[in-house]
């Protein structure tokens, strides 16, 4: 199980429960589940790294649990409540300094200890909370949202008051409240700014360093909920998702349609651009994991789980080198391999220049030879057209 | 002036005709042999005339570039004729050549169609898979359905001992024989002749299936409704012009939802040589050629739509046969003649599916999430291509 946890490169969790592990640069996908004890309850929700060094995948279930696989053992090492399977199923799982970070659905924004069995920390965020994120930079700053629960930050720290709550539009000219609908969030790297997608089409950039609350951009995208976004590495633009299987680039500065990336044919849950690489990885309830090219927007990977996939954990090495002695070994085959090819080289090499040949030619077999002169003729045919173009 | 030339030009022609004529009588007579000399001379006049046309043409002569359109339709005859003769020939001795060797003939070859050409899916299901014979791992026979019932499931999923995935997914009790169909028939609003006698046909094909008159009742509205009254399929077809051309069926309580688009609809008026009216048995289900992952899923709904236990006694059977994405559906009486021999009668209604798209939970068309959605100009056109 090691050997092939090692390998995996994306980890998808499924409706059904089971963890997968995608290695796609060897098209090759593991379940690291037990078949025999498959059950809906174990539903996988939310998933995670469990540490920076990325060797361990932390697993959140409908159920409540939150197990912790060890990506170098290939199996699950612990397995600790977090909260009870009607609290709602998880919306976001995080590492923090001070602990586990968990959210579900009933808006009970939880951090966990490892010693002790009951919170540390908790939060009511409201009601219907669809996402909870982790500010990459600042690991105690979270925030939440969902349906009609606007966006707040929240300073884990002094979890008394959210550190930012967004204030909704103003209401349109009839007089009517605009529906809120938050499905996912990312914070900006290099600025407070925190980027939104929402269940009515929006796109919008929140500023919480200035003073207004409202949202500084707003962009519509299609006619469908959109699900999911993350942001592009070292690109000012997000990618969305949405329930009809559509995915876009946005561009954040002026709110266009960089490009859209095709091939999805059901709704997407999970989305990840990769940390470093110009690729982002797309799965969802055509249980297919798609990778795609951020900079040619064409289909890279794409890879049949069999089960409707609910979320998505790349992991920040490339995809297709693999890290581990493995590598190394298969190295040394390929130099081993380039060593016997060399002679076959160096034959065709000798072909090449017209003098050695004659010469060879005539201590080799005729009908090389044969060869020779056929390949001189072509040549000199060729010098003639050359000679006519001139 | 008008007057005058149109009689002109018609005069022209008819010379032109006078003259062709001419000639083709004397084409006619010169085999004759009458006015020998006379012919003979016309013959080498004409000939010349025709024959410089054959080896004049140049080697990448097309028909279509004959500017005589008279001319160019007999060319175009003649080159069909020749192509069918040399055709016909090739066939004839190849059927000589077969007749010749006997049992040693080589099989017959089968003939490329699109779908015996089909572009492999990944999604087809596999016999021995883990993660979808579940209930098979764990010992469990899949149903107990009676004979029949299992049968139709070999033949619908000849590869399928129920998934873990299929085993545990909405439909799972029905299949699991906790609940029984119960079905409502509603229509797009104020329907028209002919969608109300589909709906009406099609509720003695379901049993236990209620046709109900829309009112302009929303669908969102209409569900919770149908939930508490413990129906478990809704079925509401759409009307465009007076003819039938949607059908939505959203199984309850918790999904999915299958969004088709209905065509070629055969009443059983309208239909030839059909049988007298269906009785009130449960008919038995046949699934036909539901291979993928999405086509299980769509093969499981329409099965769901009928009850457990076929009465056999009525001989009847509803077909779903899905060919090349279409699913067309048949209602038939049969009868055993002898033991080798089968007949059948149609009842009807006939009608076309095609899938448009599936969604997760109950009929949600603005906030739901679709499992399956048919983008027309997305995906690759590649003809060989399924998704049932």
């Amino acid at each position: 199980m090691g050997e092939k946890s090692r390998l995996c490169r994306v980890w998808v969790g499924a409706e059904t429960g089971i963890l997968k592990g995608i290695s796609p640069a060897k098209k090759q996908a593991f379940n690291f589940s037990e078949t025999s004890s498959l059950s809906r309850d174990q539903e996988v929700r939310v998933l995670c790294w469990g540490d920076p060094a990325e060797t361990e995948v932390l697993v959140g279930s409908v159920n409540g649990t939150v197990r912790t696989f060890s990506t170098e053992k290939g199996v699950f090492t612990e397995t600790r409540q977090c909260g009870d399977a009607d609290q709602g199923f998880f919306t976001g799982l995080a590492v923090a300094d001070c602990g586990l970070v968990t959210c579900v659905e009933t808006g009970r924004l939880r951090v966990w200890r490892e010693e002790s069995s009951s919170p540390v920390v908790d939060i009511d965020a409201g009601k219907n909370v669809c996402r909870m994120r982790q500010n990459a930079a600042q690991k105690n700053r979270v925030a939440t949202g969902g349906k009609e629960n606007g966006l707040k930050i929240w300073d884990l720290e002094r979890p008394d008051t959210p550190v930012f709550t967004a204030k909704n539009l103003r209401d349109d000219w009839i007089g009517l409240k605009q529906p809120e609908w938050l499905r996912d969030a990312a914070f900006l790297p290099d600025s407070d700014k925190i980027v939104t997608c929402t269940g009515h089409h929006q796109v919008r950039v929140y500023d919480p360093s200035t003073p207004q609350r409202r949202p500084v951009l707003e962009v519509r995208y299609g006619e469908y909920p959109l699900t999911c976004l993350s942001l592009v590495a070292g690109a000012q633009s997000v990618v969305v998702g949405n329930t009809h299987g559509s995915l876009a680039v946005l561009d954040l500065r002026k709110g266009l349609v960089r490009g859209c990336l095709k091939g999805l044919q059901g709704g997407v849950r999970g989305l990840q651009c990769h940390p470093t690489l110009p690729l982002v990885a797309s799965c969802g309830l055509d249980r297919f994991l798609r990778i795609h090219s951020l900079e040619t927007r064409a289909l890279e990977h794409k890879v049949y789980l069999k089960s409707r996939l609910n979320c998505l954990l790349l992991s920040s090495g490339a995809l297709g080198e693999e890290v581990g002695g493995d590598v190394e070994e298969v190295k040394e085959e390929e130099d081993e391999l380039w060593q016997s090819m060399e002679k076959v080289e160096e034959k065709s090499k000798r072909k090449a220049p017209e003098e050695e040949e004659e010469e060879e030619a005539a201590v080799e077999e005729e009908e090389e030879a044969v060869e020779v002169e056929v390949t001189q003729v072509t040549n000199s045919k060729r010098k003639k057209k050359k000679k006519g173009q001139k | 002036m008008d007057v005058t030339q149109v009689p002109l030009k018609q005069f022209k022609g008819k010379k032109k005709n006078i003259k062709m004529n001419n000639k083709m009588q004397k084409k006619k007579r010169t085999p004759q042999g009458e006015n020998g000399n006379v012919s003979d001379v016309e013959v080498v006049e004409t000939k010349p005339v025709l024959t410089p046309l054959e080896p004049m043409l140049p080697p990448t002569f097309s028909l279509s570039e004959i500017k005589n359109k008279q001319r160019r339709h007999q060319m175009f005859m003649k080159l069909k004729q020749d192509k069918r003769k040399q055709k016909m020939q090739v066939k004839k001795t190849r059927k000589k050549e077969r007749e010749a060797l006997g049992d040693k003939a080589p099989p017959k070859e089968v003939p490329k169609t699109i779908e015996n050409q089909r572009v492999y899916d990944e999604t087809t299901v596999d016999p021995d898979d883990e993660e979808v014979n579940w209930y098979y791992l764990n010992g469990c026979s899949p149903f107990c359905l009676n004979v029949v019932l299992c049968v139709i499931y070999l033949y619908l999923n000849s590869n399928l001992q129920v998934a873990f995935d299929e085993g545990t997914d909405e439909f799972s009790s029905y299949f699991n024989k906790l609940t029984n169909p119960k079905v409502l028939i509603t229509t797009s609003d104020r329907p028209r002749g002919r969608t109300v006698r589909f709906c009406e046909q099609l509720a003695t094909v379901i049993p236990d299936a209620h046709v109900y008159y829309r009112r302009g009742l929303a669908l969102k509205r209409v569900i919770p409704q149908c939930v508490s009254r413990g129906f478990t399929y809704l079925m509401v077809i759409n009307e465009d012009r007076k003819m039938p051309n949607g059908l939505v069926l959203c199984h309850l309580p918790d999904g999915p939802t299958a969004h088709f688009k209905v065509s070629s609809v055969r009443l059983r008026k309208e239909m030839k040589r059909r049988g007298k009216e269906p009785t009130e048995h449960t008919p038995e289900v046949i699934l036909n050629n539901f291979s993928t992952r999405l086509g299980h899923g769509i093969g499981r709904m329409f099965a769901a739509l009928f009850p457990h236990d076929p009465q056999f006694v009525g001989r009847q059977v509803a077909t779903f046969h899905n060919q090349r994405d279409f699913v067309f559906f048949r209602f038939h009486r049969y009868i055993f003649k002898n033991e080798k021999r089968a007949g059948i009668q149609e009842l009807g209604p006939r009608f076309t599916l095609k899938l448009r798209s599936l969604q997760k939970g109950t009929f949600d068309s603005k906030f739901g999430e679709y499992e399956w959605v048919l983008k027309r100009h997305e995906v690759d056109a590649c003809r060989r291509k399924f998704v049932l």
